[in-house]
């Protein structure tokens, strides 16, 4: 029973182990630049997140008006030169884009 | 099974050991081909795991007893809840549940990130399976949990009586948990730091997990506490013992990262800071384990020293500290600024402090810790180190990280001006100051100043945090049109890692208050009272009524009913009894009934101002003279009853040993009929209630924080910050993007 269940369980390990070793797919030398782009697709979701929460503070009044006009002016420039960088990344790897 | 489940536990090291070379080969190679069939070994690995621990936990629910954990950690006696769980009360068990969480968290965590930092993950998933490997290499060379013994003994010794607690199935596997989730987010540091993608991905695609660490981790921190504080009959709930600490330690370093990794996240800054505060956090885990295997430290909670096990763990824990030391080097200028601390008046400042604050309390509970070691080391004498000792470096640390707490969801990022300080400040600092006026009025706080100071500091984070969720509902609430709850409601599921945040605020602010409450303003003595007879604490009047006892041939107990009241009014009986467990000793037949293991059950009469709590420790030396006679009288027949022929000799020794339970009984009846005196421990402690309460407060916070969001981009296609309409993208982070979607979009 003990080896009639341990070569089972070694069968299937080899064989869902070695799945991807039997459909070998060539790196195509996109992996840098898709890591890029995945880089900066966070760093664009942080920069978001951060325009989001100064909204946040100058709601809940934690940031004054002034404040928030140069937190906020500052923080879409950092988006759009994230967004540029996107773009170019993107070229680079010409792959559809992640949401 | 037993052969079944050694071989399951080979081909999971093989696999390790494949998934670590694969891994590499991939990332070094650049093909992702082996860096997938690693992954796959992964979750094989996962499998394997998971049939070794069903086979071994099956012999433990079955009392096979061949197997020789099973044979020390169970009995047949052991009830089934807790058989199922007496797998992790042993070394061997433990470290094969350490296996199977260590490689489901694995899994996840590579089956989430099999399409996102593809250059971090093959190196993670190489630092994955070496922890793998060496748990596994483990438990095959040196802790094998399928070892058997042949003849299979009749019985087991049975779990130890002090783990026979509800908590028993779960402190355990939420603390091991919470520390094999923490090694994941340290795989991705030193992923990370390997491939050079030093940017936030790595932070973002790991903070769930080390969310989830923390959460499990505290959970399983308070769950010990809880079991502390009604089982072992000392009278408290945190002893500062080495394995309490051992989880506290990455515990608080964890609760540092996850506010640390903010400002990377936002800013770019503090990248060497989040990597060291990571990797000290996994390794602290791994320490925190050793602490617990190794039991170089004196500890109930640890398990018996094992030199081979030790040798190992010193080893783990020497290359990843080196290991991180020199990955951290090697990449000081990567792990550059992006930017700069614009106000020491801002979030990012305050986070900073606190996090100061965390790693120098960290630090201190280090040094306390492992101070018995050191001074062994140099006196050659094991000094012992206990709550006063740490109570003086804690508690001024701990008072500075609760007004954090408090001024961190009142202050906006990057920076503030004056005004908006003290509109922000005027609501929680007049609740904190009038606490402390009030208390001061009342008390005339002429001790326990810190205990003061933590009320009104409580005071000002609760006020602060409730501030926050109503300035949030009504600033919502005036863009919509909600209903009040409704936009509460909104607000927090918009901003899950806000709230939640804030959430765990007011509860740690609540539970410390308890905390401060209940150990410095605690009633505390001992009485010895024969039935009848009452002793006065704190105004209440603890009347001994009568004795209780039972009797089994697994267990005696001796108890008592005690009735509390004040001022002439009842207010509640309560029942206390410490329990006997047989020690495994023939030559004492009777007398090895009050020689092994014994447990408390605590008497508790809990409510939200105040915990009454009685143990008893009866006093059973007029029962000795009987115990000796029986036990001279047991052993001459049994000697005699084992010297009959075989076929007389069962029933001779079935009647002595139905003798010996009603001795037993007897016994146990004089306990009952004789008006002796017992000692018991009572107690009157304030507001511990509210340690609880504020514990489970912070855990739902935490929940709030680690419940998935869609990604912010993702919502921001329906406003304002659309992704890409066109080639020109940026132009739509304008400012003039219309005003009413975006507003709904961002509260």
């Amino acid at each position: 029973m003990a080896y009639v269940l341990i070569c089972v369980v070694l069968a299937a390990a080899v064989y869902l182990i070695s799945a991807p070793l039997r459909s070998v797919r060539r790196q195509d030398g996109t992996a840098r630049s898709a890591a890029a782009v995945a880089e900066l697709e966070a760093a664009r979701d942080a920069k978001y997140r951060e325009i989001r929460d100064a909204e946040l503070d100058v709601r809940t009044g934690k940031l004054s008006d002034s404040d928030y006009e140069a937190v906020d002016s500052s923080l879409r420039a950092e988006a759009v030169e994230i967004l540029h960088r996107l773009d170019e990344a993107r070229d680079d790897e010409r792959i559809p884009s992640n949401p | 099974m037993a052969s079944a489940g050694k071989a399951l536990l080979v081909l999971a090291l093989l696999t390790g050991v494949y998934g670590f070379g694969a891994s590499l080969y991939g990332a070094r190679s650049g093909r992702p081909e082996w860096v997938d069939s690693a992954r796959r070994a992964m979750y094989v690995l996962t499998g394997m795991a998971a049939t070794a621990f069903v086979i071994l936990d099956v012999a433990f629910i079955s009392s096979d007893f061949s197997y020789n954990v099973v044979a020390s950690g169970s009995s047949t006696t052991t009830p089934f809840l807790y058989r199922v769980a007496a797998i992790w009360a042993t070394q061997q068990g433990s470290l094969l549940l350490w296996i199977l969480l260590l490689s489901c968290w694995s899994s996840l965590a590579l089956f989430l990130t099999r399409r996102r930092v593809r250059e971090i993950v093959p190196y993670a998933q190489a630092v994955l399976f070496g922890f793998a490997i060496f748990f596994t290499g483990l438990v095959v060379l040196f802790a094998n949990p399928f070892d058997t013994s042949s003849p299979a003994p009749t019985e087991g010794a049975g779990l130890d009586p002090l783990l026979r607690h509800t908590t028993m199935m779960v402190h355990p596997p939420m603390l091991y948990s919470g520390l094999t989730l923490l090694l994941v987010p340290f795989a991705f540091a030193v992923g990370a730091l390997v491939s050079g993608r030093l940017g936030a991905e790595w932070i973002q695609v790991t903070r769930r997990f080390a969310l989830g660490a923390w959460l499990c981790l505290g959970i399983g921190v308070l769950l010990g506490m809880r079991w502390s504080y009604t089982e072992l009959g000392w009278g408290g709930y945190w002893a500062w013992d080495p394995v309490e600490n051992a989880a506290l330690m990455p515990w608080l370093v964890a609760t540092a990262y996850i506010h640390s990794i903010m400002i990377q996240e936002k800013r770019g800054m503090l990248k060497v800071w989040n990597a060291s505060l990571i990797l000290a956090a996994g390794t602290l885990a791994i320490v925190g384990d050793f602490l617990v295997r190794s039991g170089i430290l004196s500890s109930i909670h640890a398990f018996v020293s094992d030199p081979t096990l030790n040798i190992s763990f010193v080893g783990l824990i020497a290359v990843m500290v080196i290991g991180s030391i020199g990955l951290v080097v090697y990449r000081q200028d990567s792990l550059r600024t992006e930017a700069r601390l614009e106000s020491v008046l801002s979030r990012e400042g305050v986070f900073l402090l606190q996090n100061m604050v965390l790693v120098a309390l960290t630090a201190v509970v280090f040094w306390f810790t492992f101070f018995p070691l050191i001074s062994e080391a140099i006196t050659g004498t094991q000094v012992s180190v206990g709550a006063p000792t740490f109570r003086p470096f804690v508690v001024p640390l701990a008072l500075v990280v609760v007004a954090l707490a408090g001024i961190g969801p009142i202050i906006a990022w990057r920076r503030v001006t004056p005004a908006k300080l003290r509109r922000s400040f005027a609501f929680p600092l007049a609740v904190g100051l009038g606490t402390l006026a009030i208390l001061a009025f009342v008390s005339g706080v002429t001790q326990h100043v810190f205990a003061y100071l933590m009320f009104g500091f409580g005071a000002f984070v609760v006020a602060s945090v409730t501030q926050e969720f109503f300035r949030g509902a009504r600033a919502r609430r005036a863009m919509t049109g909600e209903a009040p709850p409704v936009a509460l409601a909104a607000l927090v599921r918009r901003n899950r890692r806000r709230y939640g945040g804030y959430t765990v605020h007011a509860g740690v602010a609540v539970a410390l208050i308890g905390i401060a409450a209940s150990t410095s303003f605690q009633h505390q003595r001992t009485a010895t009272l024969t039935p009848g007879h009452s002793v006065r604490l704190d105004g209440y009047e603890i009347k001994y009524v009568r004795p209780t006892a039972s009797a089994t041939a697994q267990k005696i107990s001796f108890g008592a009913v005690l009735s509390v009241s004040k001022n002439g009014h009842h207010v509640t009986t309560m029942q206390t009894s410490y329990g006997l467990y047989p020690a495994p000793d023939p030559t004492h037949p009777i007398g090895r009934f009050f020689n092994g293991s014994d447990e408390s059950s605590v008497a508790l009469h809990a409510g939200l101002t105040r915990d009454i709590w009685v143990d008893i420790n009866p006093n059973v030396t007029n029962l000795q003279g009987l115990i000796s006679s029986g036990d001279a009288k047991l052993s001459t027949a049994l000697a005699q009853a084992e010297s009959l022929p075989a076929a007389q000799r069962p029933q001779a020794l079935n009647v002595l040993y139905s003798l010996r339970d009603l001795a037993i009984r007897d016994l146990a009846e004089r306990f009952v009929t004789h008006p002796w005196a017992s000692s018991f421990l009572l107690e009157v402690s304030p507001l511990v209630m509210w340690l609880w309460i504020g514990a489970i407060i912070a855990a739902l916070g935490g929940l709030i924080a680690l419940w998935p969001m869609p990604p912010v981009s993702g919502r921001h296609r329906r406003g304002p910050l659309r992704s890409r309409p066109s080639r020109t993208a940026p132009s739509e982070l304008s400012p003039a993007a219309p005003e009413p979607v975006r507003e709904r979009e961002l509260v």
